[in-house]
């Protein structure tokens, strides 16, 4: 993109923060979408035919209803919630890629569409028809479409690779190939699910600066993403959809944290193990990794320790507490276990009612790349053996980059070499 | 790119669907798409072109081998070895257009889940790469038709017409097709024994004639590439050939086919825009 580009766009309007009278890029009103899941999937003619007069039995999903919102120009808007709250539809929706039961969205300008981290390619095409390709899908002209093609090839680190098919292509370079491909479409409007851990530490750096310089070129936004430091450092506003409907909408840090709260009731409920006595017993306050300068962080890089930090309270007097971590992969492996008795005052094993407890734990870090889960439990000692009085499953996830994207689950510090013509053996 | 800032106004936003999004970028898109997989395809491989030349090339051989001396229908019909020729490459195209757009919707997955764009692209492109296919083929039956000591006449203006046809009707059972194949996954296996069939029902290997019986011409014409083969027949190569209309006994027999080629582009453009704003969600 030319430099004149660049200062234009900084110094035209959009370059501060969206206020009320900034026009709307997005405009979303009463937007409903139901899937219909059939109880029994008819995938043949031929069953089609032999079940032709029974009845089709579905199962209606209301993946969105009724949402209403709407997103200035130059904004960015976060979207978060849990699996399966429906903000990937809504994204899917705006990008035009499923189709409204009711309601209506209204966008101004071109949009890039950025889904499931990738743009839309075809495995058995070359990246440099690939990147054509979705120029013109894109709405651009052939010639225009070629011409982004170094650009892009030059952002993603691919230029070797350009006539390379791209079922050949490692999932990284797929996705650093996608990124660029979408930043170079230089829509108004960008659609963007799930990015920020996108290839190497130097790469992720690259995309966070091209975030931050989108936002003073007063491109808009939408986001839809787990990693709540990504919403809080980027987004202006940011919103909440639980079940379809939108729960909360407003500033980031909020959101933020009604989030977590949200997913921390969820995930106990949903991992079968209800809370005893949430009243009276024992409450998760908190969960947070903090980087080796002590700030909250949501990644880590592979090889740094892992510092996790929970806070609990007890509601009333109880004694013989522990609280037990297990540390899972994104594929919910259990990949280790551990814990710690709470000792209260004075050398005794009783907590008094109200009493906040911070547990902190270091871990070393020989993960492989990728996204990991702590669950955690506070369990009661007692004659008859233990009693489970809170367990949190997904209290905490977090990301660990960087170095060789390795096979296997774990980087195991080790020493090897090649010996040339080894004496002979004994 | 533009330098200054433009102001946007808010448009609606109407969905997926079969067409939509401007008629510029349907066909840019639609050329571009045809182009990449024709060149991926055919030069892509070694071989290359060769490659798709040997397959038609090769059914030709056997065909004639077949019928000119072991049945001998070939051999009472003038011009029978260009006549074959000219009637495989021309099926071959139908056959492989169809089959190849069969399950180019849920192919092109990827790009379906993940880009907002005309659908109908896809299934078209993958008939212009067909096209594209059978219009290199034609120059090398030309050549025969030509060597073989066929003069040209002022018919051979009618062959492209036809040949539209053919590629109309192509267009639209590889619409039909494309969107079932998404949701009735043995479409696949149900039309490549379909088009076999549909081979030996189309004037090829024998002059629809030779059946001496005008209740079965009358059958046989329903299909409605077999009218247009036997033109293109007597148009290009045997001008003494009788006409499809009159092997019926009057044009008014050819109405069926007529009928049914209306229906098949009026069904197929039909399917395919009611189930393209929802291929998305059904893959």
């Amino acid at each position: 993109m030319p430099v004149d580009n660049h200062i234009a766009r900084s110094l035209s309007q959009h370059s501060r923060v969206p206020d009320a009278t900034t026009p709307l890029a997005i405009q979303v009103e009463g937007l409903s979408k139901a899937f219909r899941i059939p109880t029994h999937r008819i995938d043949s003619l031929k069953e089609r035919t032999v079940r032709m007069f029974s009845g089709r039995e579905y199962r209606e999903l209301q993946a969105l209803d009724d949402i209403s919102f709407e997103i200035r120009q130059g904004e960015f808007f976060g979207i978060v919630g849990r699996n399966g709250s429906g903000k990937s539809t809504l994204l899917k929706l705006l990008a035009s890629i499923y189709r409204a039961d009711a309601g209506k969205i209204r966008m101004a300008g071109r949009l890039a569409p950025f889904i499931e981290l990738g743009v839309g390619f075809n495995v058995e095409l070359t990246a440099r028809e690939n990147v054509v390709l979705n120029g013109v899908m894109m709405g651009l002209t052939p010639g225009e479409a070629g011409n982004r093609l170094d650009p892009v090839l030059e952002f993603a680190e691919l230029e070797e690779f350009v006539d390379l098919k791209l079922k050949n292509y490692s999932s990284g370079m797929l996705v650093r190939l996608a990124f660029a491909t979408m930043l170079q479409a230089d829509a108004d409007v960008l659609l963007i699910d799930e990015v920020l851990a996108v290839g190497d530490a130097s790469f992720q750096q690259k995309c966070a600066d091209a975030f931050r310089r989108m936002k003073e070129e007063g491109r808009t936004i939408v986001l839809v993403t787990h990693e709540m430091a990504t919403v809080e450092a980027y987004c202006h506003r940011a919103m909440l959809i639980s079940d379809g409907k939108i729960q909360a909408l407003g500033e980031p840090e909020e959101i933020a944290k009604q989030y977590l709260r949200l997913n921390f009731e969820e995930g106990a409920a949903s991992a079968g193990v209800t809370p005893k006595s949430s009243g009276d017993g024992v409450r998760l306050l908190d969960a947070w990794m903090e980087d080796g300068a002590g700030a909250r962080a949501t990644s880590v890089e592979q090889g740094t320790p892992i510092n996790i930090h929970v806070e609990i309270e007890v509601a009333r007097e109880v004694s013989a507490l522990g609280v037990g971590f297990i540390l899972a992969n994104s594929e919910g492996l259990g990949m280790f276990q551990f814990g710690t008795p709470i000792e209260g005052e004075d050398g005794s094993d009783r907590l008094r009612s109200g009493q906040r407890v911070r547990i902190d734990t270091t871990l070393e870090n020989p993960l492989a790349p990728g996204r990991y889960f702590i669950h955690c439990g506070v369990q009661r000692h007692q004659a008859g053996g233990e009693d489970v009085s809170l367990y949190t499953h997904n209290a905490l996830d977090f990301l660990v980059y960087g170095g060789q994207a390795a096979r296997g689950v774990v980087a195991l510090p080790h020493q090897i070499k090649a010996v040339l013509d080894p004496p002979e053996s004994r | 790119m533009s330098a200054m800032p433009e102001v946007n106004e808010l448009r609606e936003v109407s969905g997926p669907s079969a067409l939509g999004g401007g008629r510029r970028r349907f066909f840019d898109l639609l050329w571009l798409m045809g182009v990449t997989e024709f060149k991926r395809t055919y030069f892509g491989t070694v071989l290359g072109y060769l490659w798709s030349l040997v397959r038609p090339l090769l059914l030709f051989a056997v065909l004639l081998f077949v019928f000119t001396k072991v049945v001998r229908i070939g051999t009472d019909t003038p011009n029978y070895p260009v006549l074959l020729l000219l009637g495989i490459v021309l099926f071959s195209f139908f056959q492989e257009g169809t089959q190849n757009s069969v399950t180019s919707v849920v192919a092109q997955e990827g790009v379906v889940r993940k880009t907002q764009f005309p659908r109908l692209v896809i299934p078209l492109a993958t008939v212009l790469t067909s096209l594209f296919n059978l219009l290199l083929n034609l120059v090398i039956v030309f050549i025969f038709i030509l060597a073989w000591g066929v003069d040209p006449t002022w018919t051979w203006l009618l062959f492209p017409f036809a040949l539209g046809l053919i590629a109309i009707l192509t267009a639209a059972t590889s619409m039909m097709l494309s969107v079932l194949f998404v949701r009735f996954r043995d479409v696949a296996i149900i039309w490549a024994v379909l088009a076999q069939v549909l081979f030996y029902m189309t004037p090829i290997l024998y002059p629809l004639t030779i059946l001496h019986n005008q209740t079965l011409e009358r059958l046989m014409l329903i299909n409605p590439l077999a009218p247009i083969i036997n033109e293109i027949q007597r148009w290009v190569i045997n001008p003494d050939q009788a006409s499809a209309a009159s092997i019926a006994g009057g044009a008014v027999y050819l109405l069926p086919a007529a009928a049914l080629f209306v229906a098949v582009c009026a069904f197929g453009a039909w399917i395919f825009n009611r189930d393209a704003p929802r291929i998305a969600e059904e893959l």
